[in-house]
């Protein structure tokens, strides 16, 4: 049975991952190699590599930040940020990318997902975008460039990704972006309703909970979080621990796996007895030989 | 004891530096290569492949590779592991975007997934594989790991080649074997621990073979 994935952004500027606040703040996290080398060890599912000044300044990812990202990553690794040429798309797989996020290039030439699903498959292509709540109510494209909204609908852009070629669609809900408090599930499951490819939701993850709710009520195939998985320990692996244990259908297969740990509601650890804790000295956990 | 010498074979699309990387930290001699002498060479191949049918037997077909491979693969007997694509290509024939004819080591047909209702296509996530057929690939894995799959199209074959399908709404094809021939539908080398244990335990009947 096909699970449902815990994935996980980093979105970099200058090279450096941040976590984003509204699009309007950012605070430093570390290299994206770093980033990855852990998010690996902890179990993630997907990464998403995302240069979010990449279009802004009228270039294309730099491949071999992808190189660099990809070379501890045994997940696979999408990438994006200004990508608009079939021979930024060739550079960025041949350095270790798995998959590209088309974002600003679709809303002029939605031909060019045809073009590169055609050459690559379209498994290899997601088309991204990020969505804002606009006048009337409806969910409209957000534009970087005038940190706008737009009057393009998110809903017929999804449809024509698609159409495109597109093997899956990434929501960004902008104004979710670094608040904490769960993803749009409105708004996802307006695009799932549009679209017969996977949707993976970004925007808003702040606990393992808010995956539970929109696993629960939403079909996307797959939630995404910033911020939320930089900042402490092991924090993919109890995310899971709660969904595992919340009935959802998640991948846990790390060695530490939180098993006989208990959580508060809050989603917190629960501190273990002090005779538990006295008797982990006397566990001897043997590295495991591949 | 020698190292393996691991040739994966370079025709030009896809993604083959994650599968140099997995591969390449499992310890073995690794190279990337289109060259014959050093597909002739390798103890044993490794056929990639993101991309499309299509577009792949094209590059192969113009690199004079798929003469090489048939040669190595056919006539000498090296042993040879396709991931995804470079599974789908050993079919007898792909109906991706129009009819390819493949390489015919497996028979086989590989068509678009017609699934039941509420099932996307791609294939794209991590599923658990049930084994039909004990193999190398599987030794050192316990039943009921996860794979990381994503693909639209499967291979269609008789039962008697199939190692491993999974569910994902009908039984989709995951691991196929004849002979020296090997194929896997997911991609090992984005799996994490699970997919460097198959390659270990693909490689590793290959060495106590060879010192037998």
């Amino acid at each position: 049975m096909l699970k449902k994935r815990v994935a996980a952004a980093l979105p970099v500027r200058d090279g450096i991952v941040v976590q984003s606040i509204g699009f309007e703040r950012y605070l430093p996290v570390g290299r994206p190699e770093i980033a990855s080398e852990f998010l690996n060890l902890w179990g993630i599912d997907e990464i998403f590599l995302l240069d979010m000044t990449a279009t802004t300044d009228g270039r294309c990812i730099d491949p071999a930040l992808v190189r660099r990202t990809a070379s501890k990553c045994l997940v696979p690794l999408a990438v994006g940020g200004g990508i608009r040429r079939l021979a930024d798309v060739d550079a960025l797989i041949h350095s270790g990318a798995d998959k590209v996020s088309l974002n600003r290039v679709t809303w002029d030439t939605p031909g060019f997902v045809t073009e590169v699903a055609s050459r690559y498959g379209d498994q290899c292509v997601v088309a991204a975008a990020d969505v804002v709540t606009g006048n009337n109510g409806s969910y409209v494209l957000f534009d970087h460039l005038t940190k706008q909204a737009t009057d393009r609908s998110a809903l017929e852009w999804a449809r024509r990704m698609a159409d495109a070629g597109a093997g899956e669609i990434l929501i960004n809900a902008v104004h979710k972006d670094g608040r904490y408090t769960g993803f749009d599930l409105d708004l996802i499951n307006q695009v799932c309703a549009q679209v017969p490819v996977p949707v993976i939701a970004l925007g808003g993850a702040g606990a393992a909970a808010h995956f539970a709710e929109l696993f629960e009520q939403t079909p996307a195939e797959a939630g995404t979080a910033g911020n939320f998985f930089h900042f402490s320990e092991h924090s993919v692996i109890q995310t899971k621990r709660q969904l595992v244990n919340a009935g959802f259908n998640v991948r846990l297969e790390t060695h530490a796996d939180y098993g006989a740990t208990a959580f508060a509601s809050n989603g917190r650890l629960v501190k273990k007895s002090d005779e538990t804790l006295e008797n982990l000295l006397y566990v001897k956990i043997e590295d495991e030989v591949i | 004891m020698s190292k393996l010498n691991i040739a994966i074979v370079d025709y030009g699309v896809g993604n083959t530096s994650s599968v140099h990387n997995a591969i390449g930290q499992l310890g073995y001699n690794v190279s990337l290569t289109a060259d014959k002498d050093a597909l002739a060479a390798a103890d044993a191949l490794v056929l990639p492949g993101v991309g499309s049918f299509g577009a792949a037997l094209e590059n192969l077909d113009r690199n004079g590779l798929k003469d090489t491979l048939n040669e190595l693969v056919l006539g000498d007997h090296k042993p040879i592991i396709g991931i995804c694509l470079g599974m789908q290509l050993m079919a007898t024939a792909s109906h991706e975007n129009g009819h390819h004819a493949g390489f015919d080591w497996i028979p086989g047909v590989v068509q678009r997934l017609e699934l039941p209702a509420g099932y996307t296509v791609p294939h794209v996530g991590w599923n658990n594989v049930q084994r039909h057929q004990d193999a190398p690939i599987f030794s050192r894995l316990e039943e009921g790991v996860h794979f990381y799959f994503d693909h639209s199209y499967h291979y269609v074959t008789a039962p008697e080649h199939v190692l491993a399908t999974c569910d994902y709404g009908i039984p989709v094809t995951s691991a196929i074997r004849k002979d020296n021939i090997c194929g896997v539908q997911f991609h090992p080398e984005k799996s994490q621990t699970a997919g460097l244990k198959l390659f270990r335990g693909f490689f590793a009947a290959l060495e106590a073979r060879q010192h037998a």
